[in-house]
């Protein structure tokens, strides 16, 4: 092997050496983005959807509302 | 529908712990979970304040935010739930929570010994069959799809705990502290850090 190219594979060898000691010495990116979750359980019916109600949207919000207003006293003896 | 809310009065809450009991019987939590308790102010001080609580149903809810597996999720409604079946039991939503509603059938146990989270369903169940054995198993009983409020309020003896959509429990609140002409006050900074003498001593204080 010729001194020529024994120089050029130890030149090689020493650049790469090199790159992969400095590699560490990189800037790491220190600032964490947050992401938006999202829900990732099983999908659930709503309310008014299953049992007594049967879809009916409006009947469910109706008895509801009925039953929170109901929680006043003075409506009660009024 | 707008959004679900509890409210405690506490010119009304007598201590008495009916909500407390009416909650573990429905939904038959486990021994050491309690959804719901009663908080005591000046305990034994004349003028001693209680109020009911248990989760809050947050608009922007903490325990949501901090979630590594994400099993929470909002109802239409505003009803904070989660999915039994991917919660890890790290507790994260535990210390996240300003209220400490969620809790842990294992008590203080090691990561990955506590159990599977539990906490106030608003008695709306969870993401199981509507009704079904599962659902009452996991989350308890699914009062909401019956067109009923939660137990603990609708049994309150002294109607001191509320519950509903917003817009109607503040206005039955806001009847209230209009007829009785006080109970507003008992809201805010200085029920929770004293008003009165206190509040002059930190005007002082802050003067000097």
């Amino acid at each position: 092997m010729s001194t020529r190219k024994l120089k050029s594979i130890t030149l090689a060898t020493l650049a790469g050496t090199a790159l992969l000691g400095l590699a560490a010495c990189s800037e790491v990116p220190q600032v964490t983005v947050y992401e938006q979750g999202e829900y990732r359980g099983k999908a659930d019916t709503r309310p008014w959807e299953g049992g007594e109600f049967k879809g009916d949207r409006a009947a469910w919000e109706k008895a509801l509302k009925e039953r929170a207003r109901g929680q006043n006293e003075y409506n009660r003896i009024q | 529908m707008g959004r679900m809310k509890f409210l405690c009065d506490a010119e009304r809450c007598i201590e008495c712990n009916g909500c407390v009991t009416a909650c573990k019987n429905e939904h038959e939590v486990p021994w050491g979970v309690n959804r719901r308790r009663v908080v005591t102010m000046n305990d034994g001080v004349p003028g001693e304040r209680s109020i009911s609580v248990a989760c809050m149903h947050c608009s922007d809810a903490p325990c949501m935010a901090v979630c590594p597996t994400d099993c929470f999720y909002k109802t239409e409604d505003g009803v904070v739930l989660h999915d039994k079946d991917k919660c890890i039991g790290c507790g994260y939503c535990f210390y996240a929570c300003p209220f400490g509603a969620p809790q842990f059938p294992n008590g203080p146990a090691a990561f990955g010994a506590r159990g599977k989270m539990d906490k106030c369903t608003f008695c709306a169940g969870g993401p199981e069959e509507t009704g079904s054995a599962a659902e009452y198993e996991k989350y308890g009983s699914n009062r909401l799809a019956e067109g009923k409020l939660p137990l603990c309020a609708e049994m309150c003896s002294t109607k001191a705990l509320i519950a509903g959509d917003a817009d109607v429990v503040a206005n039955i609140f806001r009847e209230r502290v209009l007829r009785r002409g006080t109970g507003a006050e008992v809201w805010g900074w200085d029920a929770a850090y004293g008003g009165g003498e206190r509040k002059q001593e930190r005007k002082r204080e802050g003067q000097s």
